[in-house]
């Protein structure tokens, strides 16, 4: 099976600093990969690197067996890899309909348009109702964001990411930010992702992690020092050092 | 529950359809009312009002740019000189007289000056975009200084001749063609507005306001946005300078200065940023007043434009239109109607 996404020897310093040394990982359609690490391990300049906002300085990035590496970050939305954020960012005054529309419309080129309102195009419409019903939105559709809880403000962060239909979604800290009480909606649609769509989600929380993903990477000190099943991941020596230091060999810890 | 749901959206589409040409009808009503009133009232100062509808255009160009994308500009009437410039020069040097012809040569010279001022603003933000711009339009002035052979310098541009209107109407010394050639200009250019603002690329252009980066994340380009609605705004500012140009027959070197520009921007924040109404009621009442309180007062009237100033922008900061609007939005709401 050719790889959905592809990162290869990505390396990244700034100036002298290194933050990212040779990181390589591999997704195939359907994948659900959770990528952990501890703080400063260099997650946030990985996702940065990934989705274009920075340049690496040396490696190599590839989507569905093109070489993206020089292509900045709205080129790698249009070829199908799609970002949410870990603190919501999401225009105030707008509608869950007008966000959703605006994705639907940027996906199929009409986002540019000067006439015709696609509140009214019931083409657009149709979708951007479908998706928010899928995701428990659709009451809501015509409120202003400003009005709507922060749960439902992150199920729309993921229905927008839905409706530019990615082929990989780069989700950064999910559940962030949301009261316990709405974790499960969350979980909910995240369980309810489409089969066919890659997953990388970047996440503190483990029980999520052990939920959803089926497979763990774990980057420490700007490099990958796990790949595999979640229940190993527990069991692996190095991990244990990342996160506890040297307390993890003092066995009655943890 | 699903059904239902639908249902009700159905309905919110539609009464959002109607909300939206309530408003277009409520809007061009009170711009031909105003526009009659204006006749009406003051048959004899039509030089002010046609002068203040070219300043509308100007400014409504300007809340495209500022008010719709958060691009701070003083440098605005760049765009609005240059279409006079170009109205002017194509009479007075090439002896093309049809004022339909020198509006679309206003057009095209503000959609041209649009690009430039795009291209070289749009790479800085915040204040060097700001300074950027400032230095834009004192080129241009510098320009149209030095050029003197075909804008006439310091001296202004004069020897505009103009063809009767559709070959039937013709630019009376009393300007009455005039006005309602500008007043038509004006509800075109409110319409054509009213429905970019609405669409989705208006759309666009708002959450480019509000967050670049979510729109980059979106696939779509910022900078790409903006450039075209420059060149949008551009058109709008240049047929305001055509205007201009069509009801004085001359072109002076002010209408492309940073004071102009200035000016424009003033009028903007205190009707509203962000609202093609706002833009239009900021002009009035700024023009209105300068007129008024200059003839009232010949010697204080700076102050008391100043101090009108500061008053709405301490305590109406959305501006005239904005705060009636907020206000009239809120008593709505307290009446129990929900508004969409």
């Amino acid at each position: 099976m050719s790889a959905v996404l592809e990162v290869i020897n990505l390396k990244k310093s700034f100036g002298g600093l290194v933050v990212t040394s040779d990181v390589s990982l591999s997704m195939a359609t359907g994948d659900r990969v959770a990528l952990i690490g501890p703080n400063g391990a260099g997650k946030t300049t990985f996702v940065n690197l990934v989705t274009g906002a920075l340049r690496p300085s040396s490696g190599e990035v590839r989507l569905r067996g093109e070489t993206v590496t020089k292509v900045g970050p709205t080129g790698r939305v249009q070829r199908g890899l799609v970002r949410s954020f870990q603190v919501t960012r999401l225009f105030q005054d707008m509608t869950p309909a007008e966000h959703v529309g605006l994705a639907v419309l940027q996906r199929t080129g009409n986002s540019g348009r000067l006439f015709g309102n696609f509140l009214t195009r019931t083409e657009v419409m149709e979708e951007v109702d479908h998706l928010l019903e899928k995701l428990g939105l659709l009451p809501l559709a015509h409120r202003k964001v400003r009005e709507i809880a922060y749960g439902q403000q992150r199920l729309l962060e993921l229905a927008i990411a839905l409706a530019l239909k990615p082929s990989v979604l780069l989700l950064d800290e999910p559940a962030a930010g949301v009261p316990q009480s709405d974790t499960s909606r969350i979980e909910e649609a995240l369980a309810n992702l489409p089969s066919d769509l890659s997953v990388l989600m970047i996440e503190h929380d483990m029980d999520l992690v052990f939920r959803f993903a089926r497979r763990v990477i774990v980057l420490a000190a700007g490099a990958v020092i796990f790949d595999g099943s979640p229940s190993d991941v527990t069991k692996d020596a190095r991990v244990r050092e990342a996160y506890l230091g040297s307390y993890a060999h003092a066995s009655h810890v943890a | 529950m699903s059904g239902d749901s639908s249902v009700s959206n159905t309905n919110s589409m539609t009464r959002l359809r109607s909300n939206f040409i309530r408003r277009d009808l409520i809007g061009i009503a009170a711009i031909i009312i105003t526009a009659l009133a204006g006749y009406l009232l003051f048959p004899d100062n039509l030089a002010l009002l046609t002068r203040l509808l070219a300043i509308a255009l100007l400014v409504l160009s300007l809340d495209l740019v500022t008010g719709y994308c958060g691009v701070a500009t003083l440098g605005q009437a760049a765009l609005f000189g240059s279409g006079a410039y170009a109205a002017g020069i194509l009479s007075a040097h090439y002896g093309i007289t049809d004022p339909l012809l020198m509006t679309l040569g206003g057009i095209v010279a503000g959609v041209v000056a649009g690009l430039v001022c795009a291209i070289v603003m749009l790479r800085a933000h915040g204040l060097p975009q700001l300074v950027l711009s400032i230095a834009l339009v004192y080129l241009f002035h510098e320009f149209a200084n030095k050029a003197s052979s075909w804008t006439g310098g310091s001296d202004g541009l004069s020897g505009i001749m103009l063809d009767p209107l559709f070959g039937v109407f013709e630019f009376d010394l009393f300007g009455h063609t005039a006005y309602f050639f500008g007043v038509a200009l004006l509800l075109i250019v409110f319409v054509l507005l009213r429905i970019l603002v609405r669409s989705p690329f208006g759309m666009l252009c708002r959450g480019i306001k509000e967050d670049p980066v979510r729109v980059r994340a979106l696939g779509a380009s910022p900078h790409k946005a903006l450039v075209k609605m420059y060149v949008i705004s551009g058109a709008v500012a240049g047929t305001g300078g055509a205007l201009s140009a069509i009801s004085t027959q001359v072109v002076a070197l002010d209408s492309l200065s940073f004071t102009q520009s200035a000016e424009a921007l003033v009028m903007l924040v205190l009707g509203g940023t962000g609202s093609l109404f706002g833009a239009l009621v900021g002009t009035l009442i700024f023009m209105l007043f300068e007129d008024f309180v200059s003839a009232a007062n010949p010697f204080h009237w700076l102050t008391m434009v100043g101090a009108l100033l500061i008053a709405v922008v301490l305590f109406a900061p959305k501006g005239l239109y904005g705060t009636a609007e907020a206000f009239l939005a809120g008593r709505k709401k307290h009446d129990g109607e929900t508004r969409a």
